[in-house]
């Protein structure tokens, strides 16, 4: 609105506007052909050739994991890291519902124009155009493939593949293997990996953890590691880097990402010079199940689904917060959601229903056991539903989630509402790359959920596997030809001065870690932070509230490397060095985060904005300032955390192909 | 509640370990079992020990990292993984042995932390489907009869977590290999290299040192995924055709 506030964070010094930034690989011409032209355009490499380029990849999930798989198969030397004991367990397992793909199987009406439509619009117009019809194009090619590999999706009874309707969408694109499609996409780029090794085209390195990228002469040409078993930091030279490396979700502390899940690869990348793009872009899911007490260590997800017979509901009195749900009168229960959009009611977008329990909360009207001040949860009632199909047709639909929720609670959803809470689960930022999917560093490429090309500021259901998996199988194997042909590149040695340079900040910044002996657990900074970024930089925010979060992120931060407490050595398996060194990277980027948040002086997406929003305390997007991506450069730092203020380069949306519109649901 | 817990303590792969004893107090029923051994491991460090080393990832029973011997079960009394097993099957006062995975072909790390490598070595030797990218046929071009893709994809639920192995007195893999081998047999994508795959995954197998089958049912029981027994016939089925020609 107003420009003094609009520039908040330049006028508290917070970050400085540079020049521009755009994509300079997309051919021109209209949105169907660009793709072809493209893969046209791009340089070739001789199998003959292939053998003498060396490929290194940062994380086996579906992007690193099916890139990793292809590269090999198509003859480069590749290398593949994960921190993991296997590359089979990186956190694409946990996914739940299923993957889109514009197959158009049940003759709805779906096409790839449909797809790359619903994206955009689901991403409140913040994606690159460009990209999101690539990925809509590409998607049948993924499930032809996994079929083949062996991935047992769900089938009809004539043998032919099933379909449903998923994410709010009107045509049934969602491919599925029961509740597992993560783990079972996953397990097969895992095998196609595996296949690769036993060939000896790729060369594993599991528990091991990538902590530099070595950038020689402007170009990406290696990584620092640990091995996490000896202790050891290792070199590896190649011809290009690729980071497949996932989200940051755990900034949050407490989120749906696994316990290892961190930013370390991508935040060491953006240090050297990788431009991280829109950081503030979080998915914060409603239907969580919540916290218990203060021991909490992660957050389940439980399908969204519920929400289609489950009714949403706080006591309307406080007093009631703490007694037997059972015992509240209807007349003094709040079916908040069905009371403020009769149309949707229980069924509004996940920002929403996340945003309205979170104020019911704040407004002291929450329930299940007090988490610090405040009861943090809401009923989900299946009372009705159980009265009106039966407790048998609500345990066919929904009996492992209700098991789950058993399990973990203790409480029998049958009989009493099950609490539910919203929780992050998946970010939409991450390091800004072209349509070739290439960061700012030359030979620097970023792929599924560690960049921050295709979700936009929201992020449809059954589409992260999409990504992870477009990226990996079809467009990086493209893109990173045009590259490589370039290559081999001159040979390094581990005594190149850059080289060393790189190994010789990792190993005193090991050596700090484990000599400062403070007073203060890792986890207990970083569950501090957390709460920090929960609170002001979560689902809602103002620019009061971020500025508090960034001056207390920089004094935790400054905190943290006099007073951590880091027991045992370097050179053997040490998990509180390795959480010390992500927790580190995490202090950094939160504050980048809020800086981000700052300056996006708009509610777009999941992010409400306090200062923008209509008449009726609804999301208000700012199209005529904010349609641009936020890619930001590090702006120089010390190894204490001590970081000098970001530079922003805007990158402008342009949509060509698609109208922009206003989203509503009242 | 309160508990004494004895937990192996190992300093590395070539040390000998020990089972220490450890106290806590007020453990909420609530807590998972890894978030009791993180209180522990808080403690621990408060008090200026080392924490205990163990594995976990997702904390929500697929990925498969963790898995602890607990007084004497694989994944402990429950029918579950590690980290989805909660304090409040336990009883105040209990005393609770915690070992890492027993077997040769998966050699302690350092305390409660295995070295699962084997797992890979054996998918390695076969357990995939030759595809390469870009080469694959349309999705709907083969049929899969639902029975079979049914059976297929209970099989593929394996987590590879190695509790199968742990629980086996003969420390065999034959259930994750089962699993696999089952998994694939049952469609009609994994039936080219189908003779083939499962012999080169039995060798594999026996080189690393997991024991024979013989038929206990142990495996099964601590599956926390339950993939029943009757993999390992269907997989003694297709080694018998494989090596008859």
């Amino acid at each position: 609105m107003t420009e003094t506030t609009v520039n908040a964070g330049i006028a508290h010094g917070l970050y400085r506007e540079g020049e521009p930034v755009a994509d300079s690989k997309a051919p021109a011409g209209p949105i169907a052909g660009k793709w072809r032209q493209r893969q046209f355009e791009a340089s070739l490499v001789n199998p003959a050739n292939r053998r003498k380029l060396d490929v290194i990849i940062v994380g086996t999930g579906l992007a690193g994991g099916s890139a990793a798989a292809t590269l090999g198969e198509a003859g480069y030397n590749v290398k593949v890291f994960c921190f993991q004991d296997s590359p089979r367990r990186a956190h694409s397992i946990a996914a739940q519902g299923g993957i889109n793909a514009a197959k158009n199987y049940k003759e709805d009406g779906d096409s790839v124009f449909r797809l790359f439509y619903d994206t955009v619009k689901g991403g409140d117009y913040r994606s690159r155009e460009t990209n999101v019809y690539r990925l809509a194009e590409v998607s049948a090619n993924i499930i032809d493939q996994c079929v083949a590999q062996g991935v047992p999706f769900a089938r009809e009874y004539g043998g032919l593949l099933d379909n449903r309707s998923f994410g709010g969408v009107q045509v049934s694109r969602t491919f599925y293997a029961r509740g597992q499609t993560g783990q079972q996409l996953l397990i097969g780029a895992y095998q196609a990996l595996e296949r690769q090794v036993a060939a000896g085209t790729v060369e594993q390195f599991t528990r091991h953890e990538m902590l530099e990228v070595v950038v020689v002469d402007g170009r990406a040409r290696g990584i620092i590691v640990r091995d996490l078993v000896t202790g050891e930091i290792e070199t590896h030279l190649a011809d290009a880097v690729v980071l497949g490396s996932g989200g940051y979700g755990n900034v949050f502390f407490l989120s749906t990402n696994a316990m290892g899940s961190n930013v370390t690869a991508t935040w060491r990348a953006h240090r050297k010079g990788a431009y991280m793009a829109n950081p503030c872009y979080t998915q914060i899911h409603p239907t969580c199940i919540p916290v218990s007490g203060e021991h909490q260590s992660k957050l389940t997800l439980m399908s969204e689904s519920l929400r289609n017979d489950g009714r949403i509901w706080v006591p309307k009195n406080r007093e009631d917060c703490d007694k037997d749900p059972r015992d509240i009168a209807e007349e003094d229960r709040d079916y908040y959601l069905e009371r403020i959009y009769p149309s949707f009611g229980n069924l509004v977008p996940r920002d929403i229903a996340s945003r309205q329990a979170k104020n019911v909360c704040d407004e002291g009207r929450g329930v299940g056991p007090m988490v610090g001040d405040f009861r943090r949860g809401v009923y989900l009632d299946f009372a009705d539903a159980i009265q009106r199909l039966g407790r048998d047709a609500v345990e066919s639909k929904y009996g492992n989630l209700f098991d789950m929720y058993a399990r973990i609670t203790g409480e029998n959803p049958y009989e009493t509402p099950m609490r539910i809470y919203p929780a992050v689960h998946y970010v939409m930022g991450g390091l800004w790359v072209d349509y070739d999917l290439q960061s700012t560093i030359p030979g620097l490429f970023v792929i599924g959920e560690a960049n921050f090309s295709d979700h936009g500021a929201n992020r449809l259901g059954a589409s992260a596997l999409m990504q992870g998996l477009a990226d990996g199988y079809f467009v990086l194997p493209n893109t990173i030809r045009d590259y490589l042909a370039k290559g081999p590149f001159d040979k390094l040695t581990q005594e190149h001065p850059q080289v060393v340079e790189a190994r010789t900040s990792v190993e005193q910044r090991t050596k700090r870690l484990l000599e400062i002996r403070g007073e203060r657990s890792v986890d207990s900074f970083h569950r501090e932070l957390g709460n920090i970024m929960w609170e002001y930089c979560g689902m809602e925010r103002s620019e009061e509230g971020l500025l508090k979060a960034i001056d207390l992120i920089r004094g935790l931060r400054e905190e943290f490397w006099r007073n951590v407490r880091v027991l045992g050595s370097g050179d053997t398996l040490n998990q509180s060095l390795e959480k010390a060194g992500r927790v580190a990277d995490f202090l950094e980027l939160g504050e980048l985060m809020c800086i981000d948040a700052l300056h996006r002086r708009e509610s777009c997406g999941g992010h409400f904005r306090a200062e923008s929003q209509t008449e009726d305390g609804e999301a208000l997007r700012h199209d005529d300032e904010f349609l641009y991506v936020a890619a930001w450069e590090f702006g120089g730092g010390d190894a204490l955390g001590e970081m000098q203020q970001p530079v922003l380069h805007k990158e402008d949306l342009v949509y060509e192909a698609i109208e922009l519109k206003q989203r509503s649901y009242k | 509640m309160n508990l004494t817990l004895k937990i192996w303590r190992q300093a590395g792969p070539r040390h000998t370990g020990e089972l220490m004893t450890y106290k806590v107090s007020d453990i909420s029923p609530d807590m998972s079992f890894l978030e009791m051994l993180d209180v522990l491991n808080e403690q621990l460090n408060a008090k200026g020990e080392e924490p205990i080393a163990f594995d976990s990832d997702c904390r929500e029973g697929i990925c498969g990292m963790c898995g602890l011997m607990i007084s004497g079960e694989a994944h402990g009394p429950e029918k579950t993984t590690t980290c989805q097993l909660h304090m409040r099957s336990f009883r105040d006062g209990e005393v609770i042995t915690i070992e890492p995975w027993r077997a040769n072909a998966f050699p302690v790390i350092k305390d409660l932390v295995v070295d699962r490598g084997a797992f890979d070595r054996i998918i390695q030797a076969g357990g995939y489907v030759s595809v390469n990218t870009g080469a694959a046929p349309d999705a709907h071009a083969t049929p899969v009869p639902k029975p079979a893709a049914d059976r297929a994809f209970m099989a593929a639920e394996c987590i590879g977590c190695g509790a199968c192995v742990a629980a086996c007195p003969n420390a065999s893999a034959m259930l994750f290999m089962g699993a696999k081998v089952t998994h694939l047999s049952e469609l009609p994508q994994g039936q080219p290299e189908r003779m083939a795959r499962v012999v080169s995954m039995v060798d594999q197998h026996d080189e690393e040192g997991f024991g024979g089958c013989t038929n206990v049912g142990a495996c099964s029981q601590a599956c926390p995924k339950g993939i029943p027994q009757d993999v390992i016939s269907t997989l003694n089925k297709d080694l018998r055709a494989a090596l008859r020609g």
